[in-house]
Protein backbone atom coordinates (compact mmCIF):
# COMPACT_ATOMS: atom_id res chain seq x y z
CA UNK A 1 0.00 0.00 0.00
CA UNK A 2 1.40 3.03 -1.05
CA UNK A 3 1.44 6.17 1.66
CA UNK A 4 0.26 9.11 0.41
CA UNK A 5 3.48 10.81 1.45
CA UNK A 6 5.39 8.76 -0.24
CA UNK A 7 3.41 9.00 -3.46
CA UNK A 8 3.69 12.91 -2.97
CA UNK A 9 7.12 12.87 -2.93
CA UNK A 10 7.10 11.53 -6.07
CA UNK A 11 4.22 13.68 -7.77
CA UNK A 12 6.15 16.90 -6.15
CA UNK A 13 9.91 17.21 -6.57
CA UNK A 14 12.02 17.96 -3.50
CA UNK A 15 11.75 22.13 -3.27
CA UNK A 16 8.85 22.59 -5.40
CA UNK A 17 6.57 24.39 -2.46
CA UNK A 18 9.84 26.61 -1.73
CA UNK A 19 10.82 27.66 -4.69
CA UNK A 20 10.87 31.30 -5.29
CA UNK A 21 10.63 31.09 -8.56
CA UNK A 22 7.52 28.51 -8.81
CA UNK A 23 5.67 30.67 -6.41
CA UNK A 24 5.63 33.84 -8.80
CA UNK A 25 5.02 31.25 -11.97
CA UNK A 26 2.33 29.80 -9.96
CA UNK A 27 0.37 33.28 -9.21
CA UNK A 28 1.23 34.67 -12.13
CA UNK A 29 0.59 31.76 -14.10
CA UNK A 30 -2.27 31.07 -12.39
CA UNK A 31 -3.48 34.60 -13.05
CA UNK A 32 -3.57 35.02 -16.47
CA UNK A 33 -5.01 31.16 -16.62
CA UNK A 34 -7.61 32.99 -15.78
CA UNK A 35 -8.01 36.50 -17.43
CA UNK A 36 -7.32 34.35 -20.28
CA UNK A 37 -9.75 31.58 -19.80
CA UNK A 38 -12.78 34.00 -19.23
CA UNK A 39 -11.81 36.11 -22.23
CA UNK A 40 -11.10 33.56 -24.52
CA UNK A 41 -14.78 32.45 -24.55
CA UNK A 42 -16.06 35.71 -25.82
CA UNK A 43 -13.45 35.69 -28.28
CA UNK A 44 -14.33 31.91 -29.26
CA UNK A 45 -17.67 33.06 -29.53
CA UNK A 46 -17.05 35.57 -31.45
CA UNK A 47 -14.74 33.65 -33.75
CA UNK A 48 -11.48 36.01 -33.02
CA UNK A 49 -9.45 33.88 -32.61
CA UNK A 50 -6.76 34.89 -35.67
CA UNK A 51 -6.99 38.10 -33.54
CA UNK A 52 -6.03 36.74 -30.18
CA UNK A 53 -3.53 35.61 -31.38
CA UNK A 54 -2.14 38.59 -34.13
CA UNK A 55 -2.40 40.31 -30.44
CA UNK A 56 -0.28 38.12 -28.93
CA UNK A 57 2.34 38.56 -31.71
CA UNK A 58 1.86 42.17 -31.95
CA UNK A 59 2.34 43.02 -28.10
CA UNK A 60 5.57 41.12 -28.91
CA UNK A 61 7.02 44.34 -30.68
CA UNK A 62 6.41 46.52 -27.08
CA UNK A 63 8.52 43.77 -25.61
CA UNK A 64 11.37 44.16 -27.88
CA UNK A 65 10.60 47.66 -27.48
CA UNK A 66 10.67 47.66 -23.92
CA UNK A 67 14.30 46.05 -23.95
CA UNK A 68 15.78 48.82 -26.28
CA UNK A 69 13.98 51.61 -23.55
CA UNK A 70 14.39 49.83 -20.56
CA UNK A 71 10.68 50.42 -19.22
CA UNK A 72 8.96 47.34 -17.41
CA UNK A 73 8.21 44.79 -20.24
CA UNK A 74 4.15 44.22 -18.95
CA UNK A 75 3.91 48.16 -19.94
CA UNK A 76 5.50 47.63 -23.04
CA UNK A 77 3.30 44.56 -24.15
CA UNK A 78 0.05 46.47 -22.84
CA UNK A 79 0.88 49.92 -24.77
CA UNK A 80 2.04 47.80 -27.82
CA UNK A 81 -1.43 45.68 -27.69
CA UNK A 82 -3.70 48.11 -27.25
CA UNK A 83 -2.49 50.41 -30.49
CA UNK A 84 -2.92 47.10 -31.86
CA UNK A 85 -6.34 46.00 -31.21
CA UNK A 86 -7.36 49.87 -31.82
CA UNK A 87 -6.11 49.66 -35.50
CA UNK A 88 -7.59 46.51 -35.87
CA UNK A 89 -10.92 47.62 -34.75
CA UNK A 90 -10.95 51.03 -36.07
CA UNK A 91 -10.74 50.12 -40.10
CA UNK A 92 -14.04 49.61 -41.02
CA UNK A 93 -14.74 46.34 -42.19
CA UNK A 94 -18.08 45.21 -44.10
CA UNK A 95 -17.92 41.63 -44.01
CA UNK A 96 -16.41 39.11 -41.50
CA UNK A 97 -13.60 37.93 -43.46
CA UNK A 98 -12.73 41.56 -44.39
CA UNK A 99 -12.12 41.21 -40.55
CA UNK A 100 -9.50 38.32 -40.81
CA UNK A 101 -7.64 40.36 -43.73
CA UNK A 102 -7.23 43.49 -41.81
CA UNK A 103 -6.09 41.53 -38.74
CA UNK A 104 -3.08 39.80 -40.96
CA UNK A 105 -2.35 43.12 -42.39
CA UNK A 106 -1.85 44.57 -38.85
CA UNK A 107 -0.07 41.37 -37.34
CA UNK A 108 2.18 41.65 -40.21
CA UNK A 109 3.42 45.07 -39.86
CA UNK A 110 3.05 44.65 -36.31
CA UNK A 111 5.91 41.50 -36.47
CA UNK A 112 7.77 43.61 -38.81
CA UNK A 113 8.24 46.29 -36.44
CA UNK A 114 9.00 43.43 -33.79
CA UNK A 115 11.86 42.10 -36.23
CA UNK A 116 13.37 46.07 -37.08
CA UNK A 117 13.27 46.20 -33.06
CA UNK A 118 15.00 42.90 -32.16
CA UNK A 119 17.83 43.98 -34.79
CA UNK A 120 18.31 46.93 -32.90
CA UNK A 121 18.24 45.06 -29.46
CA UNK A 122 20.86 42.88 -30.24
CA UNK A 123 22.91 45.82 -32.16
CA UNK A 124 22.70 48.15 -29.62
CA UNK A 125 22.65 46.03 -26.50
CA UNK A 126 23.96 42.67 -27.22
CA UNK A 127 21.50 40.85 -25.72
CA UNK A 128 21.56 37.50 -27.59
CA UNK A 129 18.42 35.44 -27.16
CA UNK A 130 15.95 38.38 -27.00
CA UNK A 131 14.50 36.93 -29.86
CA UNK A 132 13.40 33.49 -27.91
CA UNK A 133 12.89 35.52 -24.29
CA UNK A 134 10.34 37.91 -26.17
CA UNK A 135 8.43 34.80 -28.75
CA UNK A 136 8.58 32.36 -25.92
CA UNK A 137 8.73 33.89 -22.47
CA UNK A 138 10.07 32.26 -19.33
CA UNK A 139 7.65 31.47 -16.52
CA UNK A 140 10.88 30.72 -14.20
CA UNK A 141 12.40 34.23 -14.97
CA UNK A 142 9.54 36.36 -14.07
CA UNK A 143 10.66 39.54 -12.06
CA UNK A 144 8.65 39.68 -8.57
CA UNK A 145 8.38 43.64 -8.97
CA UNK A 146 6.16 42.62 -11.72
CA UNK A 147 3.57 40.81 -9.64
CA UNK A 148 1.53 44.00 -8.04
CA UNK A 149 0.96 45.16 -11.86
CA UNK A 150 0.28 42.05 -13.48
CA UNK A 151 -2.33 41.20 -10.94
CA UNK A 152 -4.17 44.89 -11.45
CA UNK A 153 -3.93 44.55 -15.19
CA UNK A 154 -5.64 41.35 -14.92
CA UNK A 155 -8.36 42.18 -12.17
CA UNK A 156 -9.52 45.42 -14.28
CA UNK A 157 -9.84 42.80 -17.40
CA UNK A 158 -11.67 40.49 -15.30
CA UNK A 159 -13.72 43.64 -13.95
CA UNK A 160 -14.17 45.10 -17.63
CA UNK A 161 -15.64 41.92 -18.31
CA UNK A 162 -18.44 41.21 -15.76
CA UNK A 163 -19.27 45.24 -16.49
CA UNK A 164 -19.98 44.11 -19.98
CA UNK A 165 -20.81 40.59 -19.60
CA UNK A 166 -24.66 41.18 -20.88
CA UNK A 167 -24.17 43.41 -23.38
CA UNK A 168 -20.98 41.30 -24.67
CA UNK A 169 -22.57 37.99 -24.39
CA UNK A 170 -25.69 39.08 -26.49
CA UNK A 171 -23.29 40.98 -29.49
CA UNK A 172 -21.25 37.99 -29.67
CA UNK A 173 -24.12 35.49 -29.97
CA UNK A 174 -26.36 37.56 -31.80
CA UNK A 175 -25.12 40.74 -33.09
CA UNK A 176 -28.25 41.44 -34.97
CA UNK A 177 -30.22 41.55 -31.93
CA UNK A 178 -27.92 42.88 -29.75
CA UNK A 179 -28.46 45.84 -32.30
CA UNK A 180 -32.14 45.93 -32.40
CA UNK A 181 -32.00 45.98 -28.14
CA UNK A 182 -29.48 48.53 -28.08
CA UNK A 183 -26.40 47.45 -27.97
CA UNK A 184 -23.66 49.75 -29.08
CA UNK A 185 -22.27 46.67 -31.08
CA UNK A 186 -19.47 48.43 -32.44
CA UNK A 187 -18.35 49.80 -28.93
CA UNK A 188 -18.45 46.78 -27.04
CA UNK A 189 -16.28 45.41 -29.80
CA UNK A 190 -13.62 47.61 -29.56
CA UNK A 191 -13.84 47.20 -25.68
CA UNK A 192 -13.66 43.43 -26.04
CA UNK A 193 -10.50 43.89 -28.31
CA UNK A 194 -8.86 46.62 -25.78
CA UNK A 195 -9.92 44.04 -22.75
CA UNK A 196 -8.43 40.90 -25.42
CA UNK A 197 -5.31 42.96 -25.48
CA UNK A 198 -4.62 43.32 -21.55
CA UNK A 199 -5.60 39.68 -21.02
CA UNK A 200 -3.09 38.81 -23.78
CA UNK A 201 -0.41 41.07 -22.47
CA UNK A 202 -0.78 39.55 -19.36
CA UNK A 203 -0.24 36.08 -20.54
CA UNK A 204 2.16 36.48 -23.33
CA UNK A 205 4.78 38.02 -20.50
CA UNK A 206 4.10 34.73 -18.95
CA UNK A 207 4.17 31.73 -21.14
CA UNK A 208 5.34 33.76 -24.50
CA UNK A 209 3.67 35.80 -26.80
CA UNK A 210 3.35 33.19 -29.34
CA UNK A 211 1.92 30.72 -26.96
CA UNK A 212 -0.33 32.91 -25.11
CA UNK A 213 -3.06 32.05 -27.58
CA UNK A 214 -3.04 28.78 -26.16
CA UNK A 215 -4.10 29.87 -23.06
CA UNK A 216 -6.76 32.35 -24.69
CA UNK A 217 -7.97 29.67 -27.01
CA UNK A 218 -7.65 26.01 -25.54
CA UNK A 219 -9.33 25.95 -22.39
CA UNK A 220 -12.16 28.04 -23.85
CA UNK A 221 -13.14 25.96 -26.95
CA UNK A 222 -12.55 23.18 -24.42
CA UNK A 223 -15.39 24.48 -21.92
CA UNK A 224 -17.49 26.00 -25.13
CA UNK A 225 -17.93 22.01 -25.88
CA UNK A 226 -18.74 20.46 -22.99
CA UNK A 227 -20.91 23.46 -20.62
CA UNK A 228 -24.29 24.38 -21.61
CA UNK A 229 -25.12 27.75 -20.07
CA UNK A 230 -22.45 30.71 -20.85
CA UNK A 231 -21.75 31.28 -17.61
CA UNK A 232 -20.52 27.67 -16.62
CA UNK A 233 -18.60 28.02 -19.77
CA UNK A 234 -16.66 31.14 -18.53
CA UNK A 235 -15.64 29.49 -15.34
CA UNK A 236 -14.78 25.98 -16.70
CA UNK A 237 -12.58 27.91 -19.42
CA UNK A 238 -10.33 29.45 -16.33
CA UNK A 239 -10.75 26.51 -14.01
CA UNK A 240 -9.52 24.39 -16.92
CA UNK A 241 -6.71 27.34 -17.83
CA UNK A 242 -5.39 26.97 -14.37
CA UNK A 243 -4.90 23.45 -13.99
CA UNK A 244 -3.07 23.23 -17.26
CA UNK A 245 -0.93 26.27 -16.23
CA UNK A 246 -0.18 24.45 -12.59
CA UNK A 247 -0.36 21.01 -14.23
CA UNK A 248 2.34 22.56 -16.67
CA UNK A 249 4.35 24.37 -13.88
CA UNK A 250 4.99 21.07 -11.92
CA UNK A 251 5.72 18.81 -14.83
CA UNK A 252 8.27 21.15 -16.17
CA UNK A 253 9.57 21.93 -12.61
CA UNK A 254 9.93 17.83 -12.16
CA UNK A 255 11.61 17.38 -15.47
CA UNK A 256 14.54 18.73 -13.83
CA UNK A 257 15.44 15.71 -12.77
CA UNK A 258 14.86 13.49 -15.34
CA UNK A 259 16.72 15.56 -18.32
CA UNK A 260 19.66 15.91 -16.20
CA UNK A 261 19.38 19.33 -15.28
CA UNK A 262 18.27 21.78 -18.20
CA UNK A 263 14.75 20.59 -17.98
CA UNK A 264 11.78 20.88 -20.34
CA UNK A 265 9.94 24.34 -20.80
CA UNK A 266 6.89 25.47 -18.99
CA UNK A 267 5.55 26.70 -22.23
CA UNK A 268 5.87 23.47 -23.87
CA UNK A 269 4.36 21.63 -20.73
CA UNK A 270 1.34 23.51 -20.44
CA UNK A 271 0.70 23.80 -24.51
CA UNK A 272 0.85 20.16 -24.62
CA UNK A 273 -1.61 19.49 -21.82
CA UNK A 274 -4.28 21.58 -23.07
CA UNK A 275 -3.63 20.17 -26.52
CA UNK A 276 -4.39 16.66 -25.09
CA UNK A 277 -7.18 17.92 -22.57
CA UNK A 278 -8.65 19.45 -26.09
CA UNK A 279 -8.14 16.10 -27.70
CA UNK A 280 -10.07 13.81 -25.17
CA UNK A 281 -12.45 16.65 -24.94
CA UNK A 282 -13.58 16.12 -28.58
CA UNK A 283 -13.02 12.75 -28.46
CA UNK A 284 -17.50 11.71 -28.09
CA UNK A 285 -18.18 14.07 -30.75
CA UNK A 286 -15.86 12.55 -33.80
CA UNK A 287 -18.08 12.02 -36.47
CA UNK A 288 -20.14 14.72 -36.07
CA UNK A 289 -18.71 17.49 -36.50
CA UNK A 290 -20.02 20.56 -34.42
CA UNK A 291 -19.39 23.65 -35.97
CA UNK A 292 -21.95 25.84 -33.56
CA UNK A 293 -21.30 26.14 -29.87
CA UNK A 294 -23.87 24.63 -27.27
CA UNK A 295 -23.93 28.08 -26.65
CA UNK A 296 -27.24 29.53 -29.05
CA UNK A 297 -29.02 32.79 -29.02
CA UNK A 298 -32.29 32.01 -27.50
CA UNK A 299 -30.60 30.80 -24.21
CA UNK A 300 -28.47 33.69 -24.28
CA UNK A 301 -31.97 36.10 -25.13
CA UNK A 302 -33.71 34.50 -22.12
CA UNK A 303 -30.87 35.21 -19.83
CA UNK A 304 -30.03 39.10 -21.07
CA UNK B 1 23.09 38.20 -53.68
CA UNK B 2 21.70 37.20 -57.26
CA UNK B 3 20.62 34.09 -55.74
CA UNK B 4 18.12 36.46 -53.28
CA UNK B 5 17.09 38.44 -56.26
CA UNK B 6 15.86 35.12 -57.97
CA UNK B 7 14.49 33.57 -55.73
CA UNK B 8 12.59 36.29 -53.90
CA UNK B 9 11.00 36.77 -57.18
CA UNK B 10 10.19 33.21 -57.62
CA UNK B 11 8.64 33.28 -54.29
CA UNK B 12 6.63 36.72 -54.88
CA UNK B 13 5.18 35.07 -57.92
CA UNK B 14 3.55 32.15 -56.28
CA UNK B 15 2.37 34.17 -52.72
CA UNK B 16 0.82 36.70 -55.12
CA UNK B 17 -1.11 33.63 -56.99
CA UNK B 18 -1.44 31.71 -53.86
CA UNK B 19 -2.65 34.83 -51.96
CA UNK B 20 -5.28 35.24 -54.27
CA UNK B 21 -6.85 32.36 -52.86
CA UNK B 22 -5.79 33.03 -49.30
CA UNK B 23 -7.97 36.53 -49.25
CA UNK B 24 -10.97 35.05 -51.08
CA UNK B 25 -11.64 31.74 -48.76
CA UNK B 26 -10.35 34.33 -45.88
CA UNK B 27 -7.82 31.76 -44.91
CA UNK B 28 -5.44 34.92 -43.97
CA UNK B 29 -4.93 32.56 -40.19
CA UNK B 30 -4.08 29.41 -41.87
CA UNK B 31 -1.71 31.17 -44.23
CA UNK B 32 -0.07 32.54 -41.10
CA UNK B 33 -0.37 29.63 -38.71
CA UNK B 34 1.45 27.02 -41.83
CA UNK B 35 4.56 28.67 -41.73
CA UNK B 36 4.99 29.23 -38.52
CA UNK B 37 4.33 26.20 -37.19
CA UNK B 38 7.43 24.47 -39.83
CA UNK B 39 9.87 26.82 -37.20
CA UNK B 40 10.23 24.27 -34.60
CA UNK B 41 10.38 21.23 -37.94
CA UNK B 42 13.84 23.37 -38.77
CA UNK B 43 14.96 23.42 -35.02
CA UNK B 44 14.14 19.62 -34.46
CA UNK B 45 15.88 18.51 -37.54
CA UNK B 46 19.16 20.18 -36.44
CA UNK B 47 19.12 18.59 -33.50
CA UNK B 48 18.80 15.57 -34.99
CA UNK B 49 21.89 16.71 -37.46
CA UNK B 50 19.19 16.18 -40.88
CA UNK B 51 18.93 18.62 -43.39
CA UNK B 52 16.55 21.50 -41.87
CA UNK B 53 14.00 21.26 -45.19
CA UNK B 54 12.64 17.91 -43.70
CA UNK B 55 12.10 19.73 -40.50
CA UNK B 56 10.46 22.48 -42.26
CA UNK B 57 8.38 19.57 -44.85
CA UNK B 58 7.68 17.49 -41.90
CA UNK B 59 6.16 19.64 -39.93
CA UNK B 60 4.56 21.27 -42.50
CA UNK B 61 2.49 18.74 -42.91
CA UNK B 62 1.72 18.23 -39.78
CA UNK B 63 0.75 21.74 -39.72
CA UNK B 64 -1.76 20.79 -42.90
CA UNK B 65 -3.17 17.34 -41.21
CA UNK B 66 -4.03 19.08 -37.69
CA UNK B 67 -5.63 22.18 -39.24
CA UNK B 68 -7.61 20.16 -41.40
CA UNK B 69 -8.75 17.49 -38.97
CA UNK B 70 -9.07 19.10 -36.12
CA UNK B 71 -10.88 21.66 -38.25
CA UNK B 72 -13.67 18.85 -39.01
CA UNK B 73 -14.66 18.45 -35.15
CA UNK B 74 -15.27 21.83 -34.38
CA UNK B 75 -14.48 25.29 -35.58
CA UNK B 76 -11.73 25.85 -38.37
CA UNK B 77 -9.99 28.95 -36.53
CA UNK B 78 -9.95 27.16 -33.10
CA UNK B 79 -8.34 24.19 -34.71
CA UNK B 80 -6.13 26.12 -36.68
CA UNK B 81 -4.73 28.61 -33.28
CA UNK B 82 -4.44 25.18 -31.01
CA UNK B 83 -2.48 23.47 -33.90
CA UNK B 84 -0.22 26.22 -34.45
CA UNK B 85 0.63 26.30 -30.39
CA UNK B 86 0.87 22.91 -30.33
CA UNK B 87 3.46 22.96 -33.23
CA UNK B 88 5.43 25.98 -31.35
CA UNK B 89 5.27 24.34 -27.94
CA UNK B 90 7.48 21.74 -29.75
CA UNK B 91 9.58 24.44 -30.77
CA UNK B 92 10.31 25.67 -27.49
CA UNK B 93 10.69 22.58 -26.47
CA UNK B 94 13.47 21.79 -29.51
CA UNK B 95 15.36 25.44 -28.62
CA UNK B 96 15.62 24.30 -25.17
CA UNK B 97 18.05 21.85 -25.75
CA UNK B 98 19.76 23.24 -28.37
CA UNK B 99 22.58 26.17 -26.21
CA UNK B 100 23.67 28.34 -29.28
CA UNK B 101 20.25 28.77 -32.05
CA UNK B 102 19.10 32.00 -31.47
CA UNK B 103 21.00 34.11 -34.05
CA UNK B 104 19.47 31.02 -36.16
CA UNK B 105 16.09 31.41 -34.62
CA UNK B 106 16.13 35.18 -35.64
CA UNK B 107 16.91 34.47 -39.28
CA UNK B 108 14.77 31.92 -39.41
CA UNK B 109 11.83 33.96 -38.30
CA UNK B 110 12.34 37.02 -39.97
CA UNK B 111 14.43 36.26 -42.83
CA UNK B 112 17.90 37.06 -43.99
CA UNK B 113 18.43 38.71 -47.45
CA UNK B 114 22.15 36.74 -48.11
CA UNK B 115 20.88 33.53 -46.31
CA UNK B 116 20.08 31.79 -49.62
CA UNK B 117 22.97 29.71 -51.58
CA UNK B 118 22.53 28.54 -54.91
CA UNK B 119 22.19 25.12 -53.97
CA UNK B 120 19.12 26.33 -52.76
CA UNK B 121 17.56 27.29 -56.24
CA UNK B 122 16.79 23.96 -57.63
CA UNK B 123 14.43 22.61 -55.02
CA UNK B 124 12.87 26.10 -54.49
CA UNK B 125 12.30 26.28 -58.17
CA UNK B 126 11.03 22.85 -58.47
CA UNK B 127 8.27 23.01 -55.63
CA UNK B 128 7.13 26.61 -56.88
CA UNK B 129 6.47 25.45 -60.61
CA UNK B 130 4.66 22.26 -58.43
CA UNK B 131 2.80 25.04 -56.76
CA UNK B 132 1.68 26.86 -59.85
CA UNK B 133 0.98 23.97 -61.79
CA UNK B 134 -1.26 22.32 -58.82
CA UNK B 135 -3.37 25.91 -58.60
CA UNK B 136 -3.47 25.71 -62.16
CA UNK B 137 -5.81 22.81 -62.69
CA UNK B 138 -7.51 23.49 -59.51
CA UNK B 139 -8.50 26.84 -60.19
CA UNK B 140 -12.20 26.56 -61.63
CA UNK B 141 -12.93 24.04 -58.82
CA UNK B 142 -11.07 26.23 -55.90
CA UNK B 143 -12.94 29.29 -57.07
CA UNK B 144 -16.01 27.60 -56.91
CA UNK B 145 -15.83 26.27 -53.16
CA UNK B 146 -14.03 29.22 -52.03
CA UNK B 147 -17.22 31.60 -53.27
CA UNK B 148 -19.82 28.99 -52.86
CA UNK B 149 -19.23 25.90 -50.72
CA UNK B 150 -22.69 24.31 -51.00
CA UNK B 151 -22.69 25.35 -54.86
CA UNK B 152 -19.48 23.69 -55.05
CA UNK B 153 -20.87 20.40 -53.12
CA UNK B 154 -24.14 20.18 -55.60
CA UNK B 155 -21.49 19.96 -58.35
CA UNK B 156 -19.53 17.14 -57.22
CA UNK B 157 -16.91 18.89 -55.47
CA UNK B 158 -16.27 17.80 -52.05
CA UNK B 159 -15.42 20.90 -49.91
CA UNK B 160 -13.43 19.36 -47.40
CA UNK B 161 -11.05 17.57 -50.20
CA UNK B 162 -10.78 21.32 -51.67
CA UNK B 163 -9.78 22.92 -48.44
CA UNK B 164 -6.86 20.13 -47.67
CA UNK B 165 -5.45 20.99 -51.30
CA UNK B 166 -5.61 24.28 -50.63
CA UNK B 167 -3.53 24.43 -47.31
CA UNK B 168 -0.88 21.56 -48.51
CA UNK B 169 -0.49 24.68 -51.42
CA UNK B 170 -0.07 26.86 -49.57
CA UNK B 171 2.27 25.34 -46.55
CA UNK B 172 4.52 24.24 -49.68
CA UNK B 173 4.49 27.51 -51.21
CA UNK B 174 5.20 29.01 -47.87
CA UNK B 175 8.07 26.66 -46.91
CA UNK B 176 10.00 27.28 -50.08
CA UNK B 177 9.89 31.26 -48.94
CA UNK B 178 11.28 30.65 -45.34
CA UNK B 179 14.85 31.40 -46.40
CA UNK B 180 14.42 35.13 -47.60
CA UNK B 181 11.24 36.37 -46.01
CA UNK B 182 11.48 34.39 -42.53
CA UNK B 183 8.24 32.43 -40.90
CA UNK B 184 6.42 34.81 -39.52
CA UNK B 185 6.38 37.36 -42.93
CA UNK B 186 6.12 35.10 -45.53
CA UNK B 187 2.34 35.54 -45.30
CA UNK B 188 2.19 39.38 -45.37
CA UNK B 189 3.14 38.45 -48.99
CA UNK B 190 -0.07 36.60 -49.28
CA UNK B 191 -2.49 38.75 -47.28
CA UNK B 192 -1.54 42.15 -48.48
CA UNK B 193 -1.05 42.07 -52.00
CA UNK B 194 -3.80 40.22 -53.13
CA UNK B 195 -6.43 42.40 -50.92
CA UNK B 196 -4.82 45.17 -52.98
CA UNK B 197 -5.48 43.49 -55.92
CA UNK B 198 -8.72 42.43 -55.26
CA UNK B 199 -9.59 46.03 -54.31
CA UNK B 200 -8.39 46.89 -57.59
CA UNK B 201 -10.41 44.80 -59.97
CA UNK B 202 -13.04 42.29 -59.82
CA UNK B 203 -12.08 39.75 -62.28
CA UNK B 204 -10.31 36.01 -61.18
CA UNK B 205 -7.89 35.77 -63.06
CA UNK B 206 -7.22 39.42 -63.40
CA UNK B 207 -6.77 39.49 -59.84
CA UNK B 208 -4.80 36.71 -59.18
CA UNK B 209 -2.01 37.85 -61.96
CA UNK B 210 -2.32 41.29 -60.28
CA UNK B 211 -1.53 40.44 -57.04
CA UNK B 212 1.76 38.59 -58.30
CA UNK B 213 2.39 42.07 -59.46
CA UNK B 214 2.21 43.30 -56.55
CA UNK B 215 3.55 40.52 -54.77
CA UNK B 216 6.65 41.37 -56.72
CA UNK B 217 7.18 44.84 -56.06
CA UNK B 218 6.86 44.27 -52.76
CA UNK B 219 9.47 42.13 -52.66
CA UNK B 220 11.95 43.34 -54.45
CA UNK B 221 11.64 46.60 -52.78
CA UNK B 222 11.87 45.01 -49.56
CA UNK B 223 15.34 43.48 -50.61
CA UNK B 224 16.24 46.46 -51.83
CA UNK B 225 15.57 48.50 -48.59
CA UNK B 226 17.10 45.66 -46.86
CA UNK B 227 20.20 45.63 -47.84
CA UNK B 228 20.78 49.34 -48.00
CA UNK B 229 20.14 49.82 -44.68
CA UNK B 230 21.23 46.72 -43.18
CA UNK B 231 17.13 46.47 -41.50
CA UNK B 232 15.67 43.18 -41.46
CA UNK B 233 14.14 42.30 -44.70
CA UNK B 234 11.01 41.08 -42.49
CA UNK B 235 10.66 44.37 -41.78
CA UNK B 236 10.11 45.81 -45.49
CA UNK B 237 7.82 42.71 -45.76
CA UNK B 238 5.20 43.76 -43.30
CA UNK B 239 5.39 47.53 -43.44
CA UNK B 240 5.00 47.49 -47.60
CA UNK B 241 2.35 44.56 -47.48
CA UNK B 242 0.48 47.06 -44.77
CA UNK B 243 0.75 50.14 -47.41
CA UNK B 244 -0.82 47.70 -50.15
CA UNK B 245 -3.59 46.59 -48.38
CA UNK B 246 -4.17 50.55 -47.45
CA UNK B 247 -3.87 51.70 -51.14
CA UNK B 248 -6.12 49.11 -51.94
CA UNK B 249 -8.75 50.21 -49.32
CA UNK B 250 -8.14 54.03 -50.32
CA UNK B 251 -8.44 53.15 -53.91
CA UNK B 252 -11.82 51.23 -53.50
CA UNK B 253 -13.55 54.44 -51.03
CA UNK B 254 -12.29 56.52 -54.26
CA UNK B 255 -14.28 54.47 -56.55
CA UNK B 256 -17.29 54.20 -54.53
CA UNK B 257 -17.42 57.70 -54.26
CA UNK B 258 -17.21 58.40 -57.96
Amino acid sequence: MIRVTSLLSILFEPGFFTSEPVRTAVVIGGGAAIVSGVVGVFTVIRGQSFAGHALADVSSAGGAASFLLGINPLLGFLIMGVIGASSMELVRVDRARERDLVTGVVLGAGLGLTALLLFLDVTSSSTTGAAVTVMFGSMFAIPVSIIPLAEGVGFGAVLMVALLYRPLLLSSVDPDLAAVRGVPVRLVGLLHLIVLALAVALSAITVGAILSTALLIGPAAIALQIAKRPGWAVLLAAEIGVAATWGGILVAYDSYSWTGGHGWPVSFCVVTLIFLAYLVAGWPGRGRARRTPRIDSRRVQRAA
Amino acid sequence: MINTWIVATIVAAVAGVVGFFVVIRGSAFAAHALPLGTFPGAAGASLLGLNPLFGLLVFSGLGVIGISQLGRRGRQEVATALTLVTLLGLGALFLSMSTEYSQATYALLFGEVLGVSSSDLTPVAAISAFSIVLTALLFRPLLLTSVSPELGEARGVPAARMELLFLTIVALATAMALPVVGTLLVFSLMVGPASAARALTDRPLGAMLLSAAISLVVVWLAIAFSFVSNWPIGFFVGSLSALAYGGGRVWRACSVRR
